[in-house]
């Protein structure tokens, strides 16, 4: 996917004169901030069991090669084949390559953040195979001139329910439908006879076992399981930090992921596929393919960054986000919007054509105080500005200012005139208001807000002042 | 209790007076209390935008003038915060520095905390009278678990009812240097936080922390508010300065 990362500004400034993006973003903030609360809630002691989904993912990472090997030997053995794709192109040309070898023209999808990772529906349809997003909201954003989604798990939540209704009467040509549960119809009914008639089902998986050799996906609307039974090949594709050691490592994760992202106990389905279809199997592919995506991912593994491997891509960090739900998800310029994009996108994308996104962000905590696998965002991104530091890769503008401020605090004596001045200057420039309105070199401040000026002396003479009085 | 005011850049250069309720507050309780001179910022600006080694200069700075205290005590979540929670992060790779910010950060609490845990402050002299509506900044409520603190020490006061807004513990958009270099959405979250504290009636919006408070006071003002006060609690806890 291409990546705008560096136009946040722009793109946020956009979206919060956007109206429609607003009334729409409202959504993230009265039901998935209260539905994630009221099943924490509900759990019991929800914050052990974030220690162990912690505990768990650290424990994958640790001998991520060693798990990656053993889910390898399983899936093998019980008949599917896995592949090892170090970048988006290497994946894009092993699922390519497999449509080809079996004349596969057409690919239903069920929900994947590493294909839009990839880039993989424009491989596909370069190579003259057609792909048809089948999750509701996926298949919204690809009939809408191929949108980019706005949210890891409810990709199209930047759209009221208003905007979907023009946009089906306008590309299906059928009357207006107002309610929900008549455009779900409208799109099953369009959906269906491509389950039935493609050669082959694209999935992700958010989690692979490594015991068993399965891929596992959590989906809401079924479409998941036709995409990974029906038709004759399935390929399974996903990031190789995914892997879980054992079905029990698997309950517990399970227990967390619906709970974070959607406030459910548990969603509509969990589909594990484990090999292909045996002998007086009713139903399953005759062709498994597991594509294990690196893309990164190893790097960070052996980085400060490594914590960030843990997500279990709930969205949770980005619905609690203040940021986030003033802006939306595409300010963001990438696959992966929120805290966890600010922290993922540098890092699979290149810091160079994501510097800005670190910096997204106020340090507010919400994020990790929700995470379920307690991963440190703010800390994270912190590191992310280090390291652009260490690379001069900020502006010398604030690094001057940087190095001149704290110069100036390590010399008490210069420090103290320098601010009794400022005080002065800034009690000046407020008048008889106490406010200015108007700051040289804070326009970013005093473009939505006044600064209250200070009393005019700091603190240090003030108090000098009266110790000496007495 | 032999205690260490820092006094922390912002009181100093914004709003002298949240310094001295704090002097005040800390003598009330019994407190013998000592405002080291040679005290400037904790690092904070530089930590946050990766200029660790400034951030350790500071730091270094900090924790010289500051380590003979039996407590430390600062008038925010957020520099409280930096010391509790993050010096020993920065000085991981100096064991020497390390042991003493440790240390440190032990003896170090955010004003309504030590004033309610550890000086246990029975009553309070503020003559405040009306509504407030409580701001719980980011980082003490996260970082140090500040929320029934300053409500205990409020609740001290007879004429103080207080109004609960509603998202209270919702960033205000303040962030340091994020409200500069992101102007328009920190302005947008300062709405948010000045419309949630306005629709309780109340006459005052108070916190811990003077960054959030400039920025939800300037937002109000520059919305034309000039009616509801917007008070940092040291001030409102303190009553009249002399
Ligand atoms: S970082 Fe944490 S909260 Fe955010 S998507 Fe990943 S697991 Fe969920």
């Amino acid at each position: 996917m291409e990546i705008h990362s560096n136009d946040f500004k722009a793109r946020a400034r956009e979206a919060l004169a956007d109206q429609e993006l607003q009334k729409a973003l409202k959504l993230v903030q009265v039901k998935f901030v209260p539905n994630r609360a009221a099943a924490a809630a509900e759990y019991g002691d929800f914050e052990a069991l974030r220690d162990a989904g912690r505990d768990i993912r650290n424990r994958a990472l640790e001998n991520l090669d060693l798990w990656l090997e053993r889910f390898e030997q399983e899936a093998t053995r019980r008949g599917a084949q896995v592949h090892w794709a170090k970048d988006a192109a290497e994946a894009n040309a092993i699922i390519v390559d497999i449509a080809h070898k079996n004349g596969v023209k057409k690919v239903v999808k069920s929900k994947s953040m590493v294909s839009e990772e990839c880039g993989l529906n424009d491989a596909l349809e370069a190579a003259g195979v057609t792909p048809i997003e089948t999750d509701l909201g996926e298949y919204i954003l690809q009939i809408n001139d191929h949108e980019p989604p706005s949210h890891i798990v409810a990709p199209v939540i930047h759209k009221t329910r208003e905007q979907i209704t023009e946009l089906f009467h306008a590309k299906h040509h059928k009357p207006r439908q107002t309610d929900i549960g008549a455009l779900c119809r409208e799109a099953r009914e369009i959906l269906r006879p491509h389950f039935l008639s493609a050669d082959m089902g694209i999935s992700g998986a958010n989690f692979l076992v490594a015991e068993t050799g399965s891929t596992v996906i959590v989906t809401n609307e079924g479409n998941g399981r036709l995409c990974t039974t029906v038709p004759r090949i399935h390929v399974a594709l996903t990031g190789i930090e995914k892997v879980v050691p054992t079905l029990e490592d698997l309950s517990v994760l399970l227990r967390l992921l619906p709970r974070s992202a959607t406030g459910q106990a548990i969603t509509n389905y969990v589909s594990m596929n484990t090999g292909v279809a045996g002998s007086g199997d009713s139903d399953g592919p005759e062709q498994f393919h597991i594509v294990l995506l690196d893309n990164g991912r190893s790097r960070v593994l052996g980085s400060e960054l490594k914590e960030m491997l843990r997500c279990i891509r709930c969205g949770a960090c980005m619905n609690h986000c203040p940021v986030y739900q003033a802006v939306g998800g595409h300010a963001y310029g990438w696959v992966y919007p929120g805290p966890m994009g600010s922290v993922l996108t540098p890092s699979y994308a290149g810091m160079e054509h994501a510097h800005e996104l670190p910096h997204t962000a106020t340090g507010c905590g919400q994020c990790s105080a929700v995470c379920p696998v307690r991963i440190p965002l703010p800390e994270l991104m912190r590191k992310e500005r280090e390291m652009q530091v260490d690379a001069g890769l900020r502006p010398w503008t604030e690094r001057l200012a940087l190095k001149l401020w704290g110069w100036s605090a390590s010399q008490p004596w210069l420090y103290g005139l320098g601010t009794a001045i400022a005080a002065r200057f800034l009690k000046g420039l407020g008048g008889e208001e106490k406010l200015i309105h108007r700051l040289p070199l804070a326009g970013g401040w005093t473009d939505g807000r006044d600064f209250p000026a200070p009393a005019g002396k700091t603190f240090r003479e003030l108090y000098r002042a009266k110790k000496e009085l007495h | 209790m032999r205690v260490a005011l820092f006094v922390t850049c912002l009181a100093d250069l914004m709003r002298p007076n949240v310094a001295f309720a704090a002097l005040k507050l800390l003598k009330l309780a019994g407190c013998t209390v000592e405002v080291p001179e040679t005290q400037t910022c904790c690092g904070q600006p530089a930590y946050n935008s990766g200029d660790r080694a400034t951030a350790l200069t500071l730091a270094r700075k900090v924790i010289d003038e500051f380590s003979g205290y039996e407590y430390v005590v600062l008038p925010s979540g957020s520099c409280a915060g930096m010391i509790r929670a993050h010096y020993e992060e920065l000085c991981k790779d100096d064991p020497a520095l390390l042991v003493k910010a440790k240390k440190l950060a032990a003896s170090t609490y955010e004003l309504t905390d030590f004033l309610v845990n550890v000086a246990k402050l029975e009553s309070v002299p503020g003559d405040f009278a009306g509504s407030i509506t409580y701001h719980d900044s980011c980082s003490g409520l996260r970082e140090l678990g500040i929320k029934q603190q300053p409500r205990q020490l409020l609740g001290k006061m007879g004429q103080v009812e207080i109004k609960e807004m509603s998202e209270a513990e919702t960033c205000c958009g303040f962030g340091g240097t994020f409200s500069l270099k992101f102007g328009d959405i920190s302005s947008k979250l300062a709405d948010n936080k000045c419309e949630n504290a306005c629709a309780t009636g109340a006459d005052a919006i108070v916190g811990g922390d003077l960054g959030c408070l400039l920025n939800i006071e300037g937002r109000l003002r520059r919305k034309g508010d000039r009616k509801t006060q917007v008070l940092h609690v040291a001030e409102v806890l303190a009553g009249k300065l002399d």
